[in-house]
């Protein structure tokens, strides 16, 4: 079976996740594409973590406004009845536990709900921003990620090599083959992507696995 | 209410001295104050230590370079204390290289580390970091069966803001998502000076809607776009 990276697949199905009137913080890349899946019905209230809720979706060309951007400096609107504030109140709401889920980005992530997504030593550096803060707060940590890297290798490991940005905080693990949940230190899939099978995912996946015994498999196509 | 100061950019930044720590609020450099950077970029001084949430954008390719990264690529810092570095190339090979001490502080910590500062507590305890590099040379405090890292309070000399408008007072407002750590570092400095798009007399400002009380701002500069 030949694997396909497919961002699509790991945005549409972690938006499944959410339950009506959600707070949500999505990091920027992969996770802010999970704001355009969201199914009808649902609707999120999105934290961004430089100082508002209601984060709207980018404005019509010629309304971009230099004060209103994401925490990727990117132009976005607000929605009505959203709100601004400082970044101390901004992580009060993150830390305090007044976020119900957030998405992450990954550069490894483990089997013990270990997080690493801030520091290659030596190479690349950007730096925690709010990501520590995020998954420390957010009552539900998803990690977003391709299954596998440019050089096939798999993300999903049994213990992160580099530094961590979170210490056994990842609840969720969603990506294009697969959804995952962190358990007692170990995976346990929950869903395999359509055309993927469950034997795949064993077999190529560098980590330990449960199948769920509710395990199905999802069309996402 | 007393008024303050109204003085010009290159004024302002002669308050700052050799190995001064500068607060610079904003964030990837919204909510930065253009005319103090551009006025601390000719000024030239060296040795500072920067607080700031990021280092704006510097990229080798493109050559862009803004705000506070404009101050990075002049090497007017021997230490950057900031979240993120990840839009700037020029702060991590100076970082990668041993040029600048660069320290890496989570955002949310970082926010409550000034406003420690200017709370009067000696620091906070939070959960942030627990079991990571961040960590490492910290307490770690056990409070009813939870592990808590304590972060110090970061005070600074110097503190250069942007407001959307404020009264001669020094009262403030922001403008959206250009507020960020303005308010914050407004509490944290021994001198604070803002730049703002605005400045209306006394009284004409709801204080009801003031965002950071005068009695944190000690200068007010106008910004170019209020000519």
């Amino acid at each position: 079976m030949e694997y396909t990276a497919n961002k699509e697949v790991i945005a549409k199905r972690i938006a499944r996740i959410f339950k009506d009137g959600d707070v949500v913080n999505l990091g920027i890349g992969l996770p802010t594409l999970v704001g355009n899946y969201v199914p009808a019905g649902v609707t999120i209230v999105l934290q961004s973590e430089n100082g508002f809720l209601g984060l709207g979706p980018a404005p019509a060309p010629g309304r971009e406004d230099p004060a209103l951007v994401n925490a990727g400096g990117g132009f976005v609107t607000i929605q009505p009845g959203g709100a601004f504030f400082d970044s101390a109140m901004s992580f009060a709401i993150i830390r305090g536990g007044h976020v119900d889920a957030t998405v992450l980005g990954v550069l490894e992530v483990d089997q013990k709900g270990n997080l690493a997504n801030y520091k290659i030593p030596g190479k690349m550096v950007p730096g925690m921003g709010g990501a520590m803060d995020l998954t420390v707060g957010a009552k539900i940590v998803v990690a977003a990620t391709e299954h596998f890297d440019k050089s096939g290798a798999s993300k999903l490991l049994r213990a992160c090599k580099l530094p961590l940005t979170a210490a056994g905080q990842v609840d969720f693990v969603c990506t294009d083959v697969g959804f995952f949940e962190v358990r007692n230190g170990t995976f346990v899939l929950k869903e395999y992507f359509k055309p993927y099978t469950v034997d795949y995912i064993l077999e190529k996946t560098d980590a330990d696995i449960v199948v769920d015994k509710d395990c199905r498999e999802v069309d996402l196509g | 209410m007393v008024a303050k100061p109204i003085i010009a950019a290159e004024k302002a930044v002669e308050l700052i001295k050799e190995g001064d720590t500068v607060m610079v609020g904003g964030f990837l450099g919204c909510g930065s104050p253009p005319a103090l950077i551009d006025a601390l970029e000719q000024q030239g001084t060296k040795n500072l230590t920067l607080v700031c949430n990021d280092t704006a954008f510097l990229n080798f390719k493109t050559g862009a370079c803004t705000h506070v990264a404009k101050l990075v690529a002049k090497k007017q810092f021997r230490k950057i204390v900031v979240s993120h570095i990840g839009t700037n190339q020029e702060t991590q090979r100076q970082m990668n290289e041993g040029e600048t001490e660069v320290v890496l502080v989570p955002q949310g910590t970082l926010a409550e580390r000034i406003r420690a500062a200017g709370a009067g507590l000696a620091g906070v305890l939070t959960p942030t970091g627990v079991g990571t590099e961040v960590q490492e040379g910290k307490q770690v405090l056990d409070v009813d069966g939870r592990k808590f890292l304590l972060e110090k309070a970061l005070p600074g000399n110097v503190a250069l803001l942007k407001a959307k408008k404020a009264d001669k007072a020094g009262n403030l407002v922001y403008d959206k998502a250009a507020r960020n750590f303005n308010p914050l570092m407004a509490m944290a400095c021994e001198t604070v000076i803002v730049e703002a798009d605005e400045i209306v007399e006394i009284g004409q400002l709801d204080p009801e809607i003031v965002v950071t009380p005068s009695v944190l701002v000690h200068y007010l500069v106008r910004s170019k776009k209020q000519g």
